[in-house]
């Protein structure tokens, strides 16, 4: 191809990513290190508020921005460095739950158990999904041929459910009485109270984030199965290869560049895990990096946010992405290299 | 959230229902508010007065700053409480409504003004506050008199666990965040607390509050262990269902738990004040009402004045009597209310109405929530939160 009708084909997307990609990530990058903050002044205002029985009325300092000549409110930016990071990573307490060795200490810097959380979640997820997904999709390949179809729907169904709402009708199975809570109750004839305590919940969101995501892995599994060459497998049968030899000698490594390819998009989003945490209201015993972001982000109840730290944060999620990706794509690139 | 226009059309059937006195209106008018019933009422006056389009969402308070920034503003009007209306005012998006009320409000109450240095910024619709709500019949049974105070409640809490007649004895919004702070705040303020020194700098690391702390860990033991994911409607629902026998609860919750539509023991609940703490009722006044945007035409704003009078006419306030504590005139409190008279009655205080307080407010939401599950004690609970305040603060710009 020419070199101009290659940038005909791909300006326009190169333009798109700047634009979305590109470039908010670098405002991001940039409000990391500074702090955009109001100019205030303190005046003396009296203030009268209703009450069910008359008014009440105080005179109080308060803290009023100032305004600038359009009428909006005047700010100030200032480059802070790293402070916004370390607000978020909190390195004293850090150090001195390192230093009195008590991962209890660590656990309650909200840093670090969202990163505990992070880093559990997606890696304890990964194999599960990857093994559910080469199961079913071993197991639909095997079925008849006149019900394949029916049994691919419904496979496919946990994957189609929009993430929040699926941990949301989860929640109601188990929340309080739910119906699934009763059954357990009944069945194991004792008092169970699924959101009382971390473990239980963080349970839950595995086998949620299970449930919901291996449906793709075993599409993209059962499309790399129709491709395993038969006269391969046929040679392996009349070597005397049994089932699980020819599964773990020419399927599994043929399907290899797939695992791959599951495993980095897994990593990518089990590491930016968030529905779950809305999901189950799990705030409370476990949260997880991208809800540190979002809390950061939420208005307080008079309207200010706390964008640098939220900035921090969401660069501190993208290079914990890239380490972790990092891993699987230097053996791919090994791999490019080595044939 | 999407706007809620069927609540709309709802509120204009109801509207369409009932004859009010004459306000057509030509001008059109935009307006945004909270959704719960008492919006709806009003919302469903104006709609019925012509030319006015209602958005109710209960994420308005996000949407509002932006809105009546925009010149002309988004919306004529929107609805506002105690901490919604700080960076409304901060931003200087509010019209002053003196002149306005001089030529239309004559028949609000002089006690519906927000003031602010002599300027009226908005005009409130009804009050809300957190009182008792108790089973009367469960109480009586036992021989258990009516709590006063937070200890005479846990005391009564104990003795109904003992006789085990409900599932639990109370129920308290304490879910993670807002909620669970919330309850902080209220607890620590009847306890006489101050959140803030004279420069602004947090004092809640005291006696004052490890006592509460030590209270909030021991209304943990008598409720559903879940009570970290229950908020307000769960807390409804439990007194709805008769697994509860007590709870402290939002006056705007009165009317649903002893409404025979939704609730199996409808009419053993009664209202009382607000719960004491060491020093005062331990429930903070809230107001909600209606403010005018700043940016919009004379002839606009005068129009969404008449409107707001409209929407709180005596004949309205009668026909809706049991659904708010409104303030406006013609408004007999009956049952429902009495909790809520008796708790504004007392000595509780209005929620405060600064910046602060709110930064104080989130970091009591993220922080409380290791000490209810037992994962911190109650003195780095404490020193925590102060400390996650001062950063918060600093880089809002609130503290040097």
């Amino acid at each position: 191809m020419k070199k101009k009708t290659f940038a005909i084909f791909v300006g326009p997307s190169v333009f798109m990513m700047v634009l979305f990609i590109a470039a908010p990530l670098l405002s991001v990058l940039w409000q990391s290190f500074h702090v955009t903050q109001p100019v205030y002044e303190q005046v003396e205002v009296e203030i009268c508020t209703p009450g069910l029985l008359g008014s009440v009325c105080t005179t109080e300092m308060k803290t009023r921005p100032l305004l600038n000549d359009n009428g909006k409110i005047l700010t100030e930016t200032t480059f802070v460095g790293l402070q916004s990071y370390r607000n978020v990573i909190e390195p004293d307490k850090l150090r001195t739950a390192i230093a009195r060795g008590s991962w209890r200490d660590l656990m309650n810097i909200r840093f670090w158990s969202a990163l505990r959380f992070t880093l559990v979640f997606t890696i304890l997820t990964l194999p599960l999904v990857l093994g559910t997904g080469l199961l079913i999709a071993l197991a639909v390949n095997n079925t008849l041929q006149r019900i394949k179809g029916p049994v691919i729907f419904v496979s496919l169904l946990p994957f189609i459910i929009t993430p929040v709402i699926g941990a949301l009708s989860i929640r109601w199975l188990f929340l309080g009485d739910g119906i699934l809570t009763a059954g357990l109750e009944w069945w194991l004839d004792r008092d169970i109270a699924m959101f009382a305590q971390a473990w239980t919940i963080e349970l839950m969101m595995y086998i949620y984030r299970v449930w919901h995501v291996a449906p793709f892995a075993f599409v993209v599994f059962y499309a790399g199965l129709q491709t395993v060459n038969n006269d391969a497998l046929e040679a392996a049968i009349i070597d005397g290869a049994t089932r699980w030899q020819r599964l773990r000698y020419v399927i599994i490594p043929h399907l290899m560049p797939l695992v791959i390819f599951l495993t980095l998009i897994h990593l990518m989003d089990a590491y930016r895990v968030f529905e779950e945490i809305v999901g189950f209201s799990a705030s409370a015993h476990v949260i997880s990096l991208q809800w540190l972001t979002y809390e950061f982000l939420l208005q307080d109840g008079t309207g200010a946010r706390a964008i640098s730290r939220a900035s921090a944060s969401a660069i501190l999620t993208m290079i914990g992405i890239a380490i972790l990706l990092g891993v699987p794509l230097r053996r791919v690139w090994r791999e490019q290299r080595g044939s | 959230m999407k706007p809620r226009h069927i609540l709309l059309a709802g509120a204009m059937a109801v509207a369409a229902n009932m004859a009010f006195a004459d306000c057509t209106n030509t001008v059109p008018v935009k307006t945004i508010s909270n959704a719960f019933p008492a919006y709806e009422i009003m919302t469903g006056v104006m709609a019925g007065c012509g030319n006015v389009e209602s958005e109710l969402d209960k994420d308005h308070r996000l949407k509002i700053v932006d809105a009546f920034s925009a010149n002309p503003s988004l919306y004529s009007m929107t609805s506002l409480t105690n901490s919604t209306s700080v960076p409304m005012i901060d931003a200087d998006l509010l019209r002053p409504l003196d002149d306005l009320i001089a030529a239309h409000g004559a028949s609000l109450n002089p006690h519906q003004f927000i003031e602010i240095d002599g300027k009226t910024m908005a005009i409130a619709a009804f009050a809300n506050t957190q009182h008792l709500m108790y089973r009367e019949d469960i109480l009586s049974d036992l021989g258990i008199a009516v709590p006063t105070t937070w200890d005479e409640y846990i005391a009564a809490a104990e003795k109904i666990q003992a006789a085990g007649v409900v599932d639990y004895p109370i129920g308290h919004y304490m879910k993670d965040g807002w909620n669970l702070a919330f309850v902080f705040v209220n607890h620590y303020l009847g306890e006489g607390g101050e959140f803030f020194n004279a420069d602004w700098t947090p004092s809640i690391d005291n006696e004052k509050g490890m006592a509460v702390l030590e209270r909030m860990a021991k209304l943990g033991t008598l409720m559903d262990p879940e009570y970290l994911v229950s908020d307000t409607t769960f807390v409804t629902k439990q007194m709805q269902q008769g697994k509860i026998a007590m709870a402290n609860l939002w006056a705007s919750r009165a009317g649903a738990v002893n409404d025979p539509a939704e609730s199996t023991v409808s009419g053993k609940v009664v209202m009382a004040a607000g719960l004491r703490g060491a020093e005062r009722i331990a429930s903070t006044i809230w107001w909600d009402g209606w403010a005018i945007a700043k940016n919009i035409s004379d002839e606009e704003a005068a129009a969404a004045m008449k409107l707001i009078v409209a929407s709180m006419a005596e004949d309205v306030i009668q026909a809706n009597n049991d659904d708010a504590i409104w303030l406006a005139k013609g408004f007999v409190p009956g049952d429902a209310a009495k909790g809520a008279f008796d708790t504004a009655a007392g000595d509780a205080v209005p929620y405060p109405m600064n910046k602060y307080i709110g930064s104080m407010h989130s970091a009591l939401g993220s922080g409380l929530a290791a000490f209810m599950t037992g994962d911190k004690d109650a003195a780095a609970t404490l020193a925590d939160i102060e400390a996650a305040y001062v950063s918060d603060a600093k880089e809002k710009g609130l503290l040097k």
